[in-house]
């Protein structure tokens, strides 16, 4: 038996405790001295301290070179995982200050609270290979979203999501555990590297298939993959737009990624096969149908949208869609595509939903047919939102389409020889051609069609015009260098050994 | 130097977007300013690089964890097409003289939709060249669905939707080939040079040239041209026409057929006749011949003629492309200018100096209003560039043509009957055209309710008279072009392709 040791575990959790003690500040402070103030002055106030507390925990993921695991993998560090934070620390940043103008709610430290504490569940989440630490903190980042999601207490929307989301999400939770359950029956471990090594002596048997079914149905759930997709639109429509935003990005993000090495590390062995000729079962063969519902039912469901929100929750299973393929490669490279491309997913659905929480504002809801015009009202605004809506749809030179180019040349390095992969980035491809239809709907109608006559200009306030043009600003660099953080993704991924 | 081209497209089109006055004339003038510079480099490099053999405009290490660089190259061929696309450039600023609405962002879509064709002919690298090529196609929607005519978001949508499909092919091609040889390298020279097997060729080459055939107007998926043509307000249908469907003759030869030669071989069996590649495509191209003449010929809307007769236009060329011998494919190469020129001349009278007069293309309608006497400018363009469409001696139709056609002698002698057929409907569709919407009206004026037509402009008298003179040119001294295609021909680059051919 191992002994903890307590000074290196307080070495490696540092960001997580200093983003516990932001939270409780900010509901400190929020409830000491600022009930007075008006809604903005509390939310700005929470944002700063907030945002504060996740700067230094970036500046201590950056800073620090401590490497290791704990216990086995019950806690790790390595460049990878601090990548990875610090991704997920950004965005809650943008979160936080994406909540400044709304005014949805007047229980401004609670929705901190639950955001930091929602990002302290998934810095856990990236850091651990053991199962019951992964299923805890997903909970811990499950429990803050769903609340999140119903935080608007005055519209029906909001509650309704938060109750689909939590019950949808409670059922997937439940399959998710039964499957580790089965894990932990096969291999008499948590540990994913020891799961794997209990796998791979062992034939394929019926308990491993279950279990390999459940796991993908519950972290299907966290990434809104088809056929576990229906929280999705009423959760990106009915949530207050900062919740969305989060919901869209940093839980995408953090749950991609341990899905990623769950399914990776802990069923190595059990890959399946990826010849259609001599067909072997595994988990590929079910990602693969998984992957090809999700970009098939995501985009043509797309196409039919009138709502915004609801467009980008089936573009987000479409792009969930597109995302596993990485899984199928599953190599150090669609790794990295993997993260490069969620990270810059992220940042353009953030862009999206920022564009979006000044225009509903202005317009009182998300129809895209009321953006009509919006190039003449706000012309900056609409640039920024060309530039994310182009980037989704992978239009070089811009982050999307760069991240779609590394996803798909590393599925077909994975197996050059291989039949599926080939049809499989066809089929991808194909399914991004149709994409660009929904997509373009949107630009028509900001830039093609008239403003209604009676129409002002919309005024959006400076905080929001300087989030968005940083996200367009990123989402512009990193596609046309993508090198500044591809490069360090992969050297993170050789140092971290994955 | 060359490279500005690209460089100073995108900082006028920055420039547009910035620019504060409300002015008109301000935009007018630094578009202008903006493409005659751009035409001026390009036509300083072209007389520079008399050789026509490969050379470096810029290079630099972009992406190297991929192996992807930042790499300009430049070479006869392409140094032609960027002298067109600069003329057209020019001509386009100067055909748009009259738009008023908007005209900050018409330029600046204009100015990126420039830019990022010099960026695709310039490209040396395959990576590089596909971001281009895709760039084009997001202003090519929004000039044609704000500033179009006839159900122009339905043309814009469909034009976009038929680009995107066929660069998914590219990409898909692309991604295969980058992979297959070892994922080091996306240059364009580097993979020509990579022995690929010939099943891996069998199945890329025709993917990756319908790919790119798609924007040549290949029949059959040359249905978004007419339409788009017919929607785009003048300048967008004068470099749609003009350049942005040479982009996929350039693709066909630069990337389908110098990456994938031994796609073109032949396949060991027979289906219907056609035992390769080649001849399902050169049989296309003559099915795109006849097709686009013929129904050019029976078209009601003058535009439509206009927009039918680059379908057989195109078809020419990738006739010329098939046909595998130098005449040929050379005979290609001066056709993309030839009809870059024409069909930037022929839609610049029928959308500037007819439409936006008469507010209507209707050949019956045109008939009466005796435009022949009223704006006889037009009608004297007209004859001329129908004149060279038709393949005139003298015009740059003719040189083309010529080449070309005996260049399909030499491949294809059982489809010169055809050809034949193509070009006297050529002449027949230009003839009826001209006499429909020019020389109909009877001497009697029915109708003198008609408001008097604004007098043709000088920004229209200069753009048509530096049309008229390029081709002119082209026509009766094609040898400055010949000269520095022929080197490139022979360059290392379509070594491959020679060994199997010519």
């Amino acid at each position: 038996m191992n002994v903890i040791n307590y000074g290196q575990l307080l070495q490696f959790v540092w960001p997580e405790i200093i983003l516990t003690i932001t939270a409780l500040v900010v509901v400190a402070i929020d409830l000491l001295f600022f009930r007075r103030y008006g809604v903005r002055a509390r939310f700005l106030a929470a944002a700063t301290i907030g945002s504060a507390g996740c700067v230094a925990a970036i500046l201590k993921l950056l800073l620090t070179s401590a490497q290791g695991s704990i216990l086995d993998g019950i806690f790790l560090s390595n460049p990878l995982t601090h990548l990875v934070q610090v991704a997920l620390l950004a965005i809650t940043i943008v979160t936080l200050f994406l909540a400044v103008d709304s005014t949805f709610t007047d229980h401004v430290s609670e929705f901190a609270l639950l955001l930091l504490l929602a990002t302290t569940g998934m810095l856990f989440l990236v850091s651990s290979q053991d199962l019951l630490v992964i299923f805890i903190s997903l909970e811990l980042l499950s429990l803050s979203v769903y609340i999140l999601a119903g935080f608007d207490k005055s519209s029906a929307r909001s509650s309704e999501a938060a109750l689909k989301y939590f019950l949808f999400g409670g059922m997937s939770a439940a399959f998710m555990l039964f499957g580790f359950s089965l894990l932990y029956g096969l291999s008499n471990s948590t540990n994913i590297t020891h799961i794997a090594s209990a796998i791979h002596s062992q034939p394929i048997n019926p308990i491993l298939i279950i279990a390999i079914v459940t796991t993908v149905i519950g972290f299907g759930f966290k990434i809104a993959a088809a056929p576990f997709h229906f929280w999705a639109p009423d959760v990106y429509q009915g949530a207050p737009l900062p919740s969305t935003a989060f919901i869209a990005s940093g839980s995408k993000v953090a749950s991609f990624f341990i899905f990623f090495q769950v399914l990776v590390l802990g069923f190595a062995g059990a890959e399946g096969s990826t010849s259609l000729l001599h067909f072997q079962t595994g988990w590929i063969p079910v990602l693969v149908v998984v992957s090809v519902i999700s970009m098939l039912l995501g985009n043509l469901v797309a196409i039919a949208q009138s709502s915004l929100r609801r467009l980008l929750a089936y573009s987000a299973i479409a792009h969930a869609g597109y995302m596993l393929l990485a899984f199928v490669a599953h190599t150090q490279q669609s790794l990295a595509a993997l993260l490069y491309y969620v990270v810059t997913y992220a940042l353009a659905t953030l862009g999206v939903l920022s564009v979006l929480s000044v225009t509903e504002k202005h317009l009182g809801n998300d129809t895209i047919s009321d953006l009509a015009g919006l190039s003449r009202r706000t012309p900056f605004l609409s640039l920024c939102l060309a530039v994310f809506v182009l980037s989704l749809a992978g239009i070089p030179p811009l982050s999307g389409f760069f991240a779609k180019f590394l996803l798909f040349s590393a599925l077909l390095a994975a197996d050059p020889g291989s039949k599926l992969l080939l049809w499989l980035v066809i089929f991808a491809i194909g399914m991004s051609a149709v994409s660009l239809f929904y997509y373009l709907k949107i630009l028509k109608k900001v830039y093609v069609a008239d403003p209604p006559a009676e129409a002002s200009n919309v005024t959006s306030p400076l905080l929001i015009r300087v989030i968005v043009g940083l996200l367009a600003g990123s989402v512009v660099i990193l596609g046309c260098a993508p090198d500044l953080i591809l490069e360090k993704v992969v050297r993170a991924i050789h140092a971290s050994g994955l | 130097m060359l490279a500005w081209t690209i460089y100073i497209s995108f900082l006028g089109a920055l420039a547009l977007f910035l620019l504060p006055s409300r002015r008109a004339a301000w935009a007018r003038i630094l578009a202008l300013a903006t493409t005659i510079t751009t035409f001026a480099i390009a036509l300083t490099a072209f007389i520079q690089h008399r050789t026509g053999e490969l050379f470096t405009v810029a290079h630099y290490s972009w992406i190297p964890s991929l192996g992807i660089q930042f790499s300009l190259k430049a070479d006869g061929i392409s140094l032609t097409l960027l002298l067109l696309t600069g003329v057209i450039g020019v001509c386009g600023v100067l055909f748009s003289w009259n738009i008023e609405d908007r005209i900050k962002e018409f330029f600046a879509f204009y100015l990126v939709l420039l830019g990022s064709v010099y960026g695709v002919f310039l490209s040396f690298d395959l990576f590089l060249l596909f971001v281009f090529y895709e760039i084009v196609v997001i202003p090519k929607y929004f000039l044609i669905a704000i500033w179009g005519s006839t159900r122009r978001e339905y043309a814009a949508m469909k034009l976009v939707l038929y680009s995107f499909v066929g660069s998914a092919m590219v990409l898909i091609g692309l991604i295969a080939a980058y992979v297959v040889a070892g994922s080091k390298s996306t240059s364009l020279g580097d993979l020509a040079g990579f022995p690929f097997a010939p099943h891996f060729q069998m199945w890329a080459f025709p993917l990756v040239f319908v790919g790119f055939g798609i924007l040549a107007g290949l029949w059959p998926f040359h249905t978004w041209a007419p339409t788009g043509h017919v929607a785009a307000p003048t300048a967008a249908s004068m470099l749609l026409a003009g350049v942005v469907m040479k982009l996929g003759a350039y693709g066909c030869l630069r990337v389908a057929m110098a990456l994938f030669p031994l796609g073109l071989a032949p396949w060991g069996f027979q289906v219907l006749g056609l035992s390769s590649w080649r001849d399902v495509f050169a049989v296309l191209a003559v099915i795109g011949i006849l097709y686009g003449a013929l129904v050019a010929l029976v078209q009601k809307d003058f535009k439509f003629v206009i927009g039918y007769s680059s379908i057989s236009h195109m078809g020419f060329i990738l006739l010329g492309l098939m046909t595998l011998n130098q005449i040929g494919i050379s005979g290609a190469i001066v056709q993309m200018v030839s009809h870059g020129i024409l069909a930037g001349l022929l839609f610049a009278v029928v959308g500037r100096m007819v439409y936006s007069r008469t507010h209507t293309r209707d050949l019956a309608e045109l008939g009466p209003m005796r435009l022949g006497k009223v704006i006889p400018f037009a009608a004297f363009t007209f004859v001329v560039a129908g004149m060279a469409s038709m393949g005139l001696p003298g015009f740059s139709g003719f040189m083309a043509e010529l080449m070309i056609v005996v260049g399909v002698w030499h491949s294809y002698p059982s489809l010169i009957v055809f050809v034949a057929l193509g070009l006297v409907a050529g002449v027949a569709y230009i003839w009826r055209a001209m006499q429909l919407a020019f020389f109909t009206g009877t001497a009697v004026d029915t109708k003198p309710s008609h408001p008097p037509l604004p007098p043709i402009s000088f920004p229209e008298c200069l753009g048509a008279g530096i049309l008229i003179c390029a081709s002119v040119i082209v026509g009766t001294f094609p040898q400055i072009f010949l000269n520095v295609i022929h080197p490139a021909l022979s360059s290392p680059l379509f070594q491959g392709l020679r060994k199997g051919g010519w």
